[in-house]
């Protein structure tokens, strides 16, 4: 059974309200909580505990798969291994994400290591929100690295999100790409406090026809410190993508460190990287419909990470 | 009614206050519609913008409905009835159609409500309504989009700034029948225009002319009106824009 500060975690990481429909896995201070399969979908822990395998069956369409974790219990560090084993053809959602509840005067620390096999021509979104609460002066820290292998015709959308109480974040997402294949990155951040968050990409192209889009979105508030690197290497006819768009606040620094190769004559590659404060403009043309300095400027965040 | 006493704008140019707006008086009656002219540089924009907020006076004082709204922020002015639209209309990267008329009205307002606002200026509505506020729109797009959000504002006083800049022809002569409607829907609304337009003249109760930062004549249009066509005070839009010019 969960507690209500863990049920609060699981709303803000997961949008769940309840337990989802589907398959799931929720794990909750170290310990598998809930678990359902389906007919299509499997889970399995690791025999050494370390983690669990999740196997979607071939052409398995419409179906969604949640795996929250929730931390409340100050001090826990744990390191977890989930594999994504995707079925060629398949249609799915998986949703994940990790929530810290910190009250103590200890670390808090959760690094996930999600491995993704997606079959050829599968199709999977994948939505990872992070989400870090409590008082305490113990640190929430989440590092989550994330393995994509892409076959042939495959496609993947990935929605990466942390807006609220991570104090520290070392992202490393790494994808190979065969011919044909397609990953979209969506990555919104926000930062406040001391906080510091590092995001790394490294897509590398691999197949014909392959194409990738790598979007960050992001706001550096107070003292925090942002670095966003991401690398898309072209070794086929492919196109890529990436782009940078930060807001710089208050005392805040960031580093935006687009990079391209292309190891092939038809590698269309393109990076992008703007860091800027809030245009004046924009808090005015908002007061001039009645909102406060604030609520504009919060109304500009929102919509901007929207 | 807006009343505006001995209002004086300076900024600091080099060692000496370069003097934008000299010691105007003025007073604008509720319902009126007004049209401020006059040449380029002659402090229209700044005037539009002191009563707005944006910028504030070195001197003298501006009065809504007799209070006096010197001393009072943007956000307090536009509580108090004052709404302003853009000479160049600002743009937001995720803030969507809907978000912004939302904002404007200051309520939860419907897709319909939000979809009529936006036809008023002669938009699809359908196609813009979840469209964000960005580069990917056209200036002229923009610009209506602007005018919608002081229409969905709804206030006692409505400032535009040169709402003709940057649209095409046809949404020139739509701005002429959304003032009229403005006019129509609600007479109790005072609407401020600069513009040096023949045709937003041509629909003014009165006409202001200001020049060098002084009000060179201000009166009904039938008396200003005839001294002012031929000059760069009163262009003839369609001429213009038929030419390709602006």
């Amino acid at each position: 059974m969960m507690d209500e500060i863990q049920k609060r975690i699981l709303m803000e990481v997961a949008d769940l309200h309840e337990v989802p429909e589907g398959a799931y896995n929720i794990r909750a201070n170290g310990v598998s909580a809930a678990r359902n399969v389906t007919a299509n979908i499997d889970i399995i822990s690791k025999e050494d505990g370390s983690g669990i395998d999740i196997y979607i069956k071939p052409g398995t369409v419409n179906e969604s798969v949640h795996i929250p974790v929730v931390l409340s219990q100050s001090g826990l560090k744990e390191m977890v291994y989930n594999d994504f084993h995707i079925g060629a053809n398949c249609d799915v959602v998986i949703v994940a994400g990790c929530g810290i509840h910190n009250c103590g005067d200890q670390d808090s620390e959760h690094d996930g290591i999600h491995r993704f096999f997606v079959g050829e021509n599968a199709k999977v979104k994948y939505v990872e929100k992070h989400y870090g609460s409590g008082e305490g002066t113990g640190k929430r820290i989440l590092n989550p690295v994330t393995e994509v292998t892409m076959e042939a015709g495959s496609s993947m959308e990935m929605e990466m999100v942390q807006i609220k109480g991570v104090d520290n974040t070392n992202r490393v997402t790494t994808a190979d790409l065969a011919a044909g294949a397609s990953l979209v990155v969506r990555e919104r951040l926000m930062t406040h406090g001391d906080q510091e968050a590092i995001s790394s990409y490294f897509v590398n192209l691999n197949g014909a026809g392959a194409s990738t889009d790598v979007v960050s979105r992001s706001v550096a508030r107070d003292m925090s410190y942002q670095k966003f690197d991401s690398r898309i290497t072209g070794n086929a006819p492919c196109t890529g993508h990436t782009e940078c768009d930060a807001i710089i606040m208050d005392q805040a620094k960031i580093l935006a460190i687009p990079q391209l190769e292309a190891n092939d004559i038809d590698a269309a590659l393109i990076h992008e990287a703007a860091i800027g404060k809030i245009a004046g403009e924009q808090i005015i043309k908002l007061m001039t419909l009645g909102l406060t300095e604030a609520e504009a400027e919060e109304q500009i965040i929102n919509g901007f990470l929207k | 009614m807006l009343e505006i006493k001995n209002l004086s704008f300076a900024v600091a140019a080099d060692t000496a206050e370069k003097e934008i707006i000299h010691d105007i008086s003025l007073t604008i009656g509720k319902g009126r519609f007004v049209v401020i002219t006059g040449p380029n540089g002659g402090g229209k924009s700044t005037l539009a913008k002191l009563i707005a907020g944006i910028e504030k006076p070195t001197g003298g004082s501006i009065l809504l409905d007799g209070v006096d709204m010197t001393d009072k922020s943007i956000t307090e002015r536009a509580h108090m009835g004052v709404s302003y639209a853009f000479q160049q209309p600002v743009k937001f990267k995720g803030i969507r159609v809907i978000d912004l008329l939302r904002i404007a009205s200051g309520k939860k307002l419907s897709v319909g409500d939000a979809c009529a606002y936006l036809s008023e200026v002669g938009l699809c509505a359908r196609d813009y309504i979840d469209r964000e506020v960005n580069g990917s729109l056209s200036g002229g797009e923009l610009k209506r989009i602007e005018i919608a959000t002081v229409l969905a504002r709804g206030t006692a006083l409505s400032v535009f700034d040169e709402p003709e800049a940057g649209i095409d022809l046809w949404s020139f002569k739509s701005l002429i029948e959304v003032f009229e409607r403005m006019r129509k829907v609600n007479s109790d609304r005072t609407i401020l225009v600069i513009s040096h337009q023949e045709r937003i003249l041509n629909i003014a109760d009165e006409i202001i002319v200001l020049g060098s930062g002084h009000i060179l004549n201000h009166g009904s249009r039938e008396d200003v009106l005839p001294t002012l066509l031929g000059t760069p005070a009163a262009v003839n839009a369609c001429a213009q824009l038929t030419k390709g010019g602006a």
